[in-house]
C-alpha cells in the first residue's frame, strides 16, 4: 500500500478515537435517557448482532441495498454515458437531472408506494433513485470533460465507438465517474434505509423506527453505530480505491 | 506525371457558428498542394492562420467546405485511412497508460506479431529518450517528454505520410536540434512522407526539402521555398550560409502577415 494510504487510515485511527472520546463525553452530559456509552454499546452490539432477528433484518437490508445500488450503478452510468456523448441531449436533459437532484427524494416516496406497493421493490426503487442522480451526472460530466484530442486520436487510429467508449472514454473520465459512485454509493444507502423506515416490516430501517416507537435507546444507539460504522469503512475503501486510480492521473 | 502521395485541390474551410449567431469563420484556403512521396514537406505560419485547421482536413477529422483531398489518388472522406500517422499540437497521451503501454496502444490493433510489436516498441522508446521512463504514466513526465511519447506511438506503426503539429512546441532549442535529427534519421529509413507544421522558421529551414508558407487568416499559401538540402543533411546545415538565406526568406513572407496576426493593420512590406 502506498504511504499516503497508510498516512489515511492512520488518520482515520485518530478520528475513531476522537468520536469515541466525544461519545463518551456526550454520555457523561445526556446520561441514559437518549443515549448508551461506546463500552455499553459495544457489549449490547456483540450479544444482539448473533440474534436470528437481527440477521433476518440484515439480510433484508443487504439484499435491497445491493438491489438498489446496481440499478443505481447501472442506470446511473448508461444514462451518464449517453448524455455525455449525445452533446445535444445532454444540454437538454442536464437542467433536469440537477432539478432532480435538489428535488427531495422523500416527496416521491408516496408515489413510489402506489406504484411498488409495500415491501422490497418499494425500498430498492427509493434506493436506487437516491443513487441513479448523482451517478448519471458525474458520469455525464466526466465524459464530456475528455480531452477532444483524445478522441481524435481514437478517430484517427480507427478505433470503433464502442472500442473509443471502452479504451479512451472509459479510463479517461473513470476517476471522475469514481467520485460519483462514492456519493452514489451513500445516497442509496440512505435512500434504502429511508425506504424501510417509513413502509415496510422488516430491515434495518424498520428495526430502527420500531425502536424509536418503543423508545428502546439500546437498538437505537446500537443500530446508529453500526450503520455509521459500515457508511465509514465502505467510504474509506472506496476513497483508497479512487486514490489509486487516480494516482496515475 | 507520379501521382503525388497526397494532393490538395482548391481546398477551403469555413466554420458555422454553432448557434447560428455572428459571422462564419473562413479559417482557411483556398489551398493547393501536392506533396510528393517521401519528400519533408513543413509548413509555417503565424498563429491562428489555419494550420491545424489544414491537418485535420488532411486526415478526414472534418470534410473541408469546398475543394478535395486525396491520399494515395483515393479521396478522403470522413476517416482516416490506414498509412496516415499524426501527432497532434496537444498533448494526447494516455494517462491511464505507462509509457510503454501508450505508445504500444495503435499497433497492438494492427495484424502483427507481438515480438515484432515489443521490439518496435523497445527501439522507438530508445530512439526518443524514454528508456529509463518506460514503466511511468505521462503525469510524471514533462509536456515536452509526453509530446515524445505521442511521436513515438505514431511512429511505431509506420505510417506512410507522417503529419506533425507543433510537435517540438514543449522542448528547449536544445533538444528540439536533436530530436529534429532523429526525425531526420528516421524519415531516411523509413522513406515516409513528412508534413510538419511548425511556428519555428529554423526547424522548418533546417529539416524540410520544401517550406510552405501561411498567410494569415484565412491561410494560404502565399510562398513555397525549395532548399536545395541534400538527403543525409543533419542540424549542422546550420552553419551553413544557404540555411541562413533560406531563413531569411522565410522571414521576408511571413514578417507582414504575422504583424497583421497580431493586429497590426498598418502594416508595411
Ligand atoms: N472548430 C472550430 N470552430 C470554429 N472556429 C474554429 C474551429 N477550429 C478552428 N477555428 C478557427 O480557425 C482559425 C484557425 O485555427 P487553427 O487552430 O487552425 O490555427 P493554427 O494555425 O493551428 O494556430 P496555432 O499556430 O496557434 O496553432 C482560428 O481563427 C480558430 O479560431
Ligand atoms: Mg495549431
Amino acid at each position: 500500500m502506498s504511504g499516503s494510504g497508510r498516512r489515511l487510515i492512520e488518520n482515520m485511527g485518530w478520528l475513531t478515537l476522537a468520536i469515541l472520546v466525544i461519545w463518551q463525553g456526550l454520555y457523561v452530559v445526556i446520561g441514559d435517557i437518549a443515549l448508551r456509552s461506546p463500552m455499553a454499546t459495544l457489549k449490547f452490539t456483540a450479544s444482539f448482532v448473533t440474534t436470528a432477528q437481527f440477521v433476518t433484518h440484515l439480510t433484508e437490508t443487504g439484499k435491497a441495498f445491493l438491489m438498489a445500488l446496481t440499478i443505481a450503478v447501472v442506470s446511473g452510468l448508461a444514462i451518464g454515458f449517453w448524455l455525455g456523448i449525445k452533446r445535444f441531449a445532454s444540454d437538454v436533459f442536464e437542467p433536469f437531472l440537477i432539478a432532480v437532484y435538489s428535488v427531495p427524494k422523500i416527496t416521491l416516496y408516496p408515489i413510489l408506494l402506489l406504484i411498488f406497493g409495500l415491501g422490497l421493490s418499494a425500498k430498492v426503487a427509493f434506493g436506487a433513485i437516491h443513487g441513479i442522480v448523482p451517478i448519471a451526472l458525474f458520469t455525464l460530466n466526466a465524459v464530456r470533460n475528455v480531452k477532444p484530442v483524445l478522441l481524435k486520436t481514437a478517430r484517427v487510429m480507427g478505433l470503433s465507438t464502442t472500442a473509443t467508449i471502452q479504451q479512451v472514454i472509459f479510463p479517461s473520465a473513470l476517476p471522475e465517474i469514481f467520485a460519483g459512485l462514492r456519493i452514489g454509493f451513500s445516497l442509496t444507502l440512505i435512500g434504502t434505509l429511508l425506504g424501510e423506515m417509513f413502509a415496510s416490516q422488516r430491515g434495518l430501517g424498520f428495526l430502527l423506527m420500531n425502536a424509536i416507537g418503543l423508545h428502546n435507546v439500546d437498538v437505537i444507539v446500537m443500530l446508529t453505530f453500526l450503520l455509521t460504522g459500515f457508511a465509514g469503512i465502505a467510504g474509506i475503501a472506496l476513497l483508497l480505491i479512487n486514490r489509486r486510480i487516480t494516482a496515475q492521473i | 506525371m507520379t501521382q503525388p502521395h497526397i494532393r490538395l485541390t482548391d481546398v477551403e474551410m469555413t466554420f458555422s457558428r454553432p448557434d447560428g449567431a455572428g459571422e462564419d469563420i473562413h479559417a482557411l484556403g483556398p489551398i493547393q498542394l501536392d506533396l510528393r512521396h517521401g519528400e519533408f514537406f513543413a509548413v509555417v505560419g503565424p498563429s491562428g492562420c489555419g494550420k491545424s485547421t489544414l491537418l485535420e482536413l488532411m486526415i478526414g477529422l472534418s470534410t473541408p467546405t469546398k475543394g478535395s483531398i486525396t491520399f494515395e489518388g483515393k479521396p478522403i472522406n470522413g476517416s482516416c485511412p490506414d498509412g496516415i500517422g499524426v501527432v497532434f499540437q496537444e498533448d494526447a497521451s494516455f494517462a491511464w497508460l505507462t509509457v510503454r503501454d501508450n505508445i504500444a496502444f495503435g499497433l497492438r490493433r494492427m495484424a502483427l506479431d507481438r515480438r515484432e510489436q515489443d521490439e518496435r516498441v523497445e527501439k522507438a522508446l530508445a530512439m526518443m529518450g524514454l528508456g529509463e521512463f518506460a514503466d511511468v504514466y505521462p503525469s510524471q513526465l514533462s509536456g515536452g517528454m509526453r509530446q515524445r511519447v505521442c511521436i513515438a506511438r505514431t511512429l511505431v506503426t509506420e505510417p506512410r505520410l507522417i503529419l506533425l503539429d507543433e510537435p517540438f512546441g514543449a522542448l528547449d532549442q536544445q533538444t528540439r536540434l536533436l530530436m529534429g535529427d532523429e526525425i531526420l534519421s528516421l524519415w531516411r529509413k523509413t522513406g515516409a512522407t513528412i508534413f510538419l507544421i511548425t511556428h519555428a522558421l529554423d526547424e522548418a529551414a533546417m529539416l524540410a526539402d520544401r517550406i510552405g508558407v501561411m498567410s494569415s487568416r484565412p491561410g494560404q499559401l502565399i510562398d513555397i521555398v525549395e532548399t536545395n538540402w541534400p538527403r543525409d543533411r543533419d542540424s549542422r546545415i546550420v552553419e551553413e550560409d544557404a540555411f541562413g538565406a533560406v531563413t531569411a526568406r522565410l522571414w521576408r513572407s511571413l514578417r507582414v502577415e504575422s504583424m497583421k496576426a497580431i493586429g497590426k493593420k498598418d502594416a508595411r512590406p
